[in-house]
């Protein structure tokens, strides 16, 4: 009987043992499983994901399709700005301007631009309705650090173009540069804020982005 | 009727009389904008009082599939001008591809009224003079209101005589009232496609007509490149943006 305890105990241990191992075993794999299946592994993965995401929750919304912007708003913050750099979209729409600026001005002007950024998708998607989108082919060489995604929506017959701009962060990718019937929004902007800053300096600019967000903000 | 429109551009010029923002650097491509931006308030106006109320009435009246079959219509009859302007523009594959869309559409798809080109896979495409005038080398010119229709160039102005010249629907309808009315509902059509970019320009742009400006003028040289990026333009996006900007004027 002791002698049987003995044994027993050990033996106990090693299923313990296996069983954690088999475990721990399980975990790397599914980490590894999941790594490889993170949403913003490549740029053409991201967008699909992106996209599928933000209007499969826009259609299951009957609040948002009839018009709530508020509830827009709040889904682009949650699954779109996740995947964006409105920190690159700012100082490339600045250009030169963005060194004018303090680290604090700039912090303050990214911040109220993306406030301007997020209200104009959130605009754009309370149109969403039937419409198809195409994803367009897509190659890139493993080592670009910069991607082009280029989908089509079709909406009420005519293909109304919209790409996407990423560029890779650590080992995810990131948007920050939109096409929207062959115009960039960057580039738009260039003109934007380089006369705005003319006009009023960068003072001047944080309190005119800060003005027209409130301004939005009452008129919803 | 050529007269009525001059006097009702003038009087709003006039009486608007609007000026060019303070601080506003003047843009290279628009020499012209205290008169451009003139006009593009007169068609703001216009637009806010008597095409976009009628353009809502019309998406109010008329059920989605009615809308879409006219919308359809229209665009079966454009794709014969895009296929001409493809074969204009040296490419033959897309022109056939055209003729093949506007095939299937007037007889699968009930003259014109389903666009089942497109479930075929058939891509549509718009070309028009503008474009063919861009392909063959010809630069943007000045920047352009045009009263009505908005913005243009130099270049596209001219296409767009052409653009009327060549117009299907202007030429084969004789009775002139069947004719303008036939004109006007395009142009409705035409305007309840977009009727939701007035007010999401309004909400991005910092001033309304300098935006509208850049980004026709960035549309218009991507659509006569079909989209493409201009070769340099990978090389050049993280660099200094100035340098980009100044390379791609002509």
């Amino acid at each position: 009987m002791k002698n049987m305890r003995f044994t027993f105990i050990p033996f106990m241990m090693q299923r313990r043992i296996m069983i954690l191992a088999m475990m721990l075993m399980a975990s790397v794999a599914t980490s590894h499983f999941s790594y490889a299946q993170a949403v913003d592994a490549t740029p053409d993965g991201l967008v699909k994901f992106m996209v599928n995401d933000i209007m499969s929750s826009i259609r299951s919304d009957k609040e948002i399709m009839s018009g709530n912007i508020n509830k827009v708003i709040a889904l682009v913050d949650t699954k779109i700005v996740p995947y964006t750099d409105f920190g690159r979209t700012t100082q490339l729409a600045m250009g030169k301007n963005w060194s004018k600026a303090t680290p604090e001005q700039q912090k303050l002007i990214v911040t109220e631009f993306k406030t301007l950024l997020i209200r104009t998708y959130a605009g754009a998607l309370t149109q969403v309705k039937d419409q198809k989108i195409i994803f367009k082919p897509f190659r890139m060489d493993p080592a670009d650090l910069e991607a082009v995604v280029r989908t089509s929506v079709i909406d009420k017959g005519d293909p109304v173009q919209l790409d996407y701009r990423l560029e890779k962060v650590g080992d995810g990718w990131k948007f920050y540069d939109l096409n929207v019937l062959g115009a960039w929004l960057i580039e738009a902007y260039r003109g934007q804020f380089n006369n705005q800053i003319n006009a009023s300096g960068i003072d001047g600019l944080i309190k005119f982005l800060q003005d027209r967000n409130i301004a939005l903000a009452k008129a919803k | 009727m050529a007269q009525m429109v001059c006097v009702a551009v003038l009087t709003t010029c006039c009486v608007a009389c609007v000026s060019i923002p303070e601080g506003t650097i003047p843009a290279k491509n628009d020499p012209w904008e205290g008169f451009n931006r003139n006009v593009y308030s007169f068609n703001d106006t216009l637009d806010d009082y008597v095409i976009r109320p009628i353009t809502k009435v019309y998406e109010a009246v008329l059920p989605v599939a009615a809308r879409n079959a006219i919308s359809n219509v229209f665009g079966n009859v454009g794709d014969v001008f895009t296929a001409v302007n493809q074969l204009l523009q040296g490419k033959p594959g897309l022109a056939a591809s055209d003729v093949a869309r506007v095939m299937a559409n007037t007889t699968f798809g009930i003259a014109g009224i389903f666009d089942v080109a497109s479930h075929f896979g058939l891509e549509k495409h718009m070309e028009d003079f503008g474009q063919t005038f861009g392909v063959w080398g010809f630069s943007d010119g000045p920047y352009m209101v045009l009263p009505f229709l908005g913005p243009s160039n130099v270049r596209d102005t001219v296409g767009w005589a052409f653009d009327i010249k060549t117009d299907v629907l202007g030429s084969a309808i004789t009775d002139v009232p069947v004719r303008n009315s036939v004109l006007g509902l395009r142009a409705i059509d035409q305007r309840s496609k977009f009727l939701n970019a007035s007010s999401l320009i309004e909400t991005a742009a910092f001033d309304r007509y300098s935006f509208v400006r850049d980004a026709y003028t960035q549309r218009r040289r991507s659509r006569i490149l079909d989209g493409k990026l201009p070769p340099d333009e990978d090389d050049n996006y993280t660099q200094d943006p100035e340098a980009k900007t100044e390379k791609k004027l002509p």
